[in-house]
């Protein structure tokens, strides 16, 4: 009897087991054929190619490791800074999506519909071929706050100057660890008193006054550096000083967060549709105000429909990012499975490495998302 | 009796089992991708996404170019007919895993040949047909007149995973100028930043600058600059562990360039037949056998003139006419002070 149950099981593992001895072997077999080498010894060499755009300092002297670190840090901030956006544009669209005013809510229509029929790729070509194209060479560009150069060759804004910027960290690790007593004060007060705190005005309180005490008192000072236009030929210019933020990177992190937006106004508006009308005249009835209502009543419930589709599209963002080697943003895939594998001829280990490095980037968000959506899960007493 | 017939069928079977068996041994021992090209009746052959004179597509589909010549002379030779070539237009940065994973039998496809690609991922180069350099292209109202006219800061759009890549930095780095590389997979989108001014140069090898030149919406507004700052041999390339196939496409080469030494032509070779020099009679088949030391026929090398023409033809008709690269610098013959020298054919 136990036999049956565990037989097709294990006839499944053998059959894995030789599907994948299959596979590696006949690896194996061809790569000592046409005599290429295994191992990943390569990655401690020297890389010898440059990348245009990297968060950590980098150049062709440094390994092939480093080059992957700069590929992958690339990679993880389009996919930060598309989400944010994406989720910022997709809850403004996705309630806009329900506002009883026509104009507001058939411009949202159009634009989920516009933008998340279009493929996504076509989208990137158009944002950085023709939209790039209309943009000023950095020699006509009008400033625009007197400071923030939008440029064909990039974005150049200031970029702070920092003494002591450790301190200032610090003070903001305070502010958020003192925010994080107040909220449990706060609750526990609740719970016994039934008074509310304004808990948000606090924290932001206290996010404002303890790193400005640390520039006054910690001998924190910025200064900001504003970018100075440079010739390099007769008709070249260029920036220098302040931060560039490259053309690929704004146009990449537009197309993403543009098109992801769609997918999260749809699962916004499902969410606040699926939240029952009673719920919310109940809530009414029993005397809390809209905004009450909203905030303590539709929005927890609406959140439990949104979040697990929601996490999907952030899944998806951050493997659409890998179509950033079409305009040449340095993230992973251009870096690392691009030039290091044409410069190697090391296919298989780094693909393997990408796509492990992918996977595990995927995990990490969904067990997040997982955990969010667990704690504000309906909890069964 | 019936019993009899059956056994009798059986051993018949069991012959012609092992028969077929010794014979396809020894068809396989020749060449495994000889036999596989000349079962499926085409070459294939790996090439650009689109290079005027080396490999390009015109509106039907039709390929031309010193690259796609290569291909139609191995056609020539082994199928007996030029046109039995089946192109696989290749992205730099695709190029070697479609001819490891055995997706094209030649790349044909304006690659360098390096120590590290000959020697470590599997492949062999089989010899070079066109002899390049790496250079910039400017636009011609920057000023910049040289390679040393470059200020830091300078942003240079080139193609991704390609030797461009490592000569670029070597070059800014012996200069001690910082730059920023902005590298694309595709070639059109290399021309199409440049095109659009988010690149101050452009830098590819020289024959790759004058093809792509042509692109851009106004040609005559860039130059290329004189200085060639690296050595680019670009050639054919086979998978490793297959010598006779390897053989194959060498010669096949090699045979467009001598032909055009001594001075056999697509319209003269059938005439040649009777030349006094023995070596030209080998070159069309008229004397020696060999084709036979490669598993071919003895014609294969004067199909190889007749349909796809010498080395001067092809570099005149994809080259020279298009107004690409009308001097033919080192790729001249070295009888004629070029450096294309190739073995005998003997």
């Amino acid at each position: 009897m136990n036999f049956k149950k565990i037989l097709p099981q294990l006839l499944t593992l053998v059959v894995v087991i030789l599907v994948f001895g299959f596979f590696s072997y006949n690896a194996q077999v061809n790569m000592e054929n046409r005599g290429i080498t295994f191992g990943y010894g390569f990655l401690t060499q020297e890389s010898s190619f440059d990348v245009q755009f990297s968060l950590i300092e980098y150049d062709g002297s440094h390994s092939y490791f480093r080059a992957y670190l700069v590929g992958l840090l690339n990679t993880i901030l389009v996919s930060v800074i598309g989400i944010v956006f994406a989720t910022i544009i997709g809850v403004v669209v996705g309630i806009a999506r329900l506002s009883s005013n026509y104009l507001i809510e058939r411009t949202a229509a159009i634009y989920v519909e516009f933008f998340r029929n279009i493929p996504l790729l076509l989208q990137i070509f158009f944002w950085y071929f023709a939209a790039l194209r209309a943009l000023p060479l950095p020699e006509k560009a009008e400033p625009i706050f007197g400071v923030f150069f939008l440029t064909i060759k990039g974005f150049f804004i200031p970029a702070f100057v920092w003494n002591n910027l450790n301190i200032f960290i610090y003070s903001v690790i305070a502010a958020i660890i003192a925010i994080f007593f107040v909220r449990l004060y706060a609750k526990k007060k609740q719970e016994n008193q039934g008074i509310q705190t304004p808990v948000l005005l606090i924290s932001i309180g206290l996010l404002i006054i303890l790193p400005l005490l640390s520039f006054l008192l910690g001998g924190v000072n910025a200064s900001i550096e504003i970018p100075v236009i440079e010739q390099l030929s007769q008709t070249s210019f260029t920036y220098k000083g302040g931060l560039k933020l490259p053309p690929e990177l704004i146009s990449l992190a537009l197309a993403l967060s543009l098109y992801t937006a769609t997918f999260i106004a749809e699962c916004v508006r499902a969410g606040v549709q699926g939240v029952s009308k009673g719920q919310k005249e109940a809530a009414a009835s029993i005397g809390l105000t809209p905004n009450q209502v909203l905030k303590l009543v539709v929005m927890p419930q609406a959140l439990r429909i949104i979040i697990p589709p929601t996490t999907n599209q952030y899944l998806n963002l951050t493997k659409n990012s890998s179509l950033a080697a079409a305009i040449a943003y340095p993230d992973l895939v251009l870096v690392f499975a691009g030039t290091a594998l044409m410069q190697t001829g090391r296919a298989i280990e780094i693909v393997s490495i990408t796509m492990l490095t992918y996977l595990t980037l995927s995990i990490t968000i969904s067990i997040f998302m997982n955990w969010y959506n667990k704690k504000i899960a309906i909890k069964e007493k | 009796m019936f019993k009899l017939v059956k056994r009798l069928t059986s051993v018949v079977a069991m012959f012609a089992v092992l028969f077929t068996f010794t014979t396809e041994t020894m068809a396989a021992k020749k060449s495994k991708t000889l036999k596989n090209t000349q079962k499926k009746g085409f070459v294939r052959c790996g090439v650009s996404q689109g290079l005027p004179g080396f490999s390009n597509a015109d509106a039907a589909g039709n390929w031309t170019g010193v690259d796609v010549d290569v291909c139609r002379a191995v056609a020539a030779a082994v199928l007996g007919d030029s046109s039995k070539v089946k192109f696989t237009p290749l992205s730099a940065k695709e190029r070697f895993t479609a001819l490891t994973s055995n997706e094209i039998d030649i790349l044909s496809r304006n690659t360098t040949w390096t120590l590290s690609r000959d020697a470590d991922i599997g492949l062999t180069f089989v010899g070079v047909n066109f002899y390049d350099g790496q250079g910039f292209m400017v636009r011609k109202n920057s000023g910049i007149s040289s390679v040393n006219d470059f200020k830091a800061g300078v942003s240079a759009c080139t193609n991704l995973g390609t030797t461009t890549e490592l000569n670029m930095r070597d070059f800014f780095n012996s200069k001690g100028i910082k730059y920023e590389p902005v590298t694309f997979e595709k070639a059109d989108e290399v021309v199409a930043a440049y095109d659009a001014g988010r690149c101050d140069t452009y830098t590819t090898d020289k024959s790759g600058l004058a093809a792509q030149r042509i692109k851009l919406s106004n040609p005559d507004d860039h130059m290329v600059l004189p200085e060639t700052i690296s050595k680019e041999p670009l050639g054919p390339v086979v998978r490793q562990g297959d010598s006779v196939w390897e053989d194959i496409v060498r010669w096949s080469l090699n045979t467009m360039i001598e032909a055009e030494e001594y001075g056999v032509t697509s319209a003269n070779a059938d005439m040649m037949k009777t030349s006094d020099n023995p070596a030209v009679k080998r070159l069309v088949g008229a004397e020696g056998e060999l084709g036979a030391a490669l598993g071919l026929d003895n014609e294969w090398s004067l199909r190889i003139i007749k349909q796809v023409g010498n080395y001067g033809e092809s570099y005149k008709r994809n080259i020279a006419d298009t107004g690409i690269l009308p001097d033919r610098g080192p790729n001249e013959l070295w009888t004629k002070g070029g450096i294309l020298y190739v073995p005998p054919a003997r």
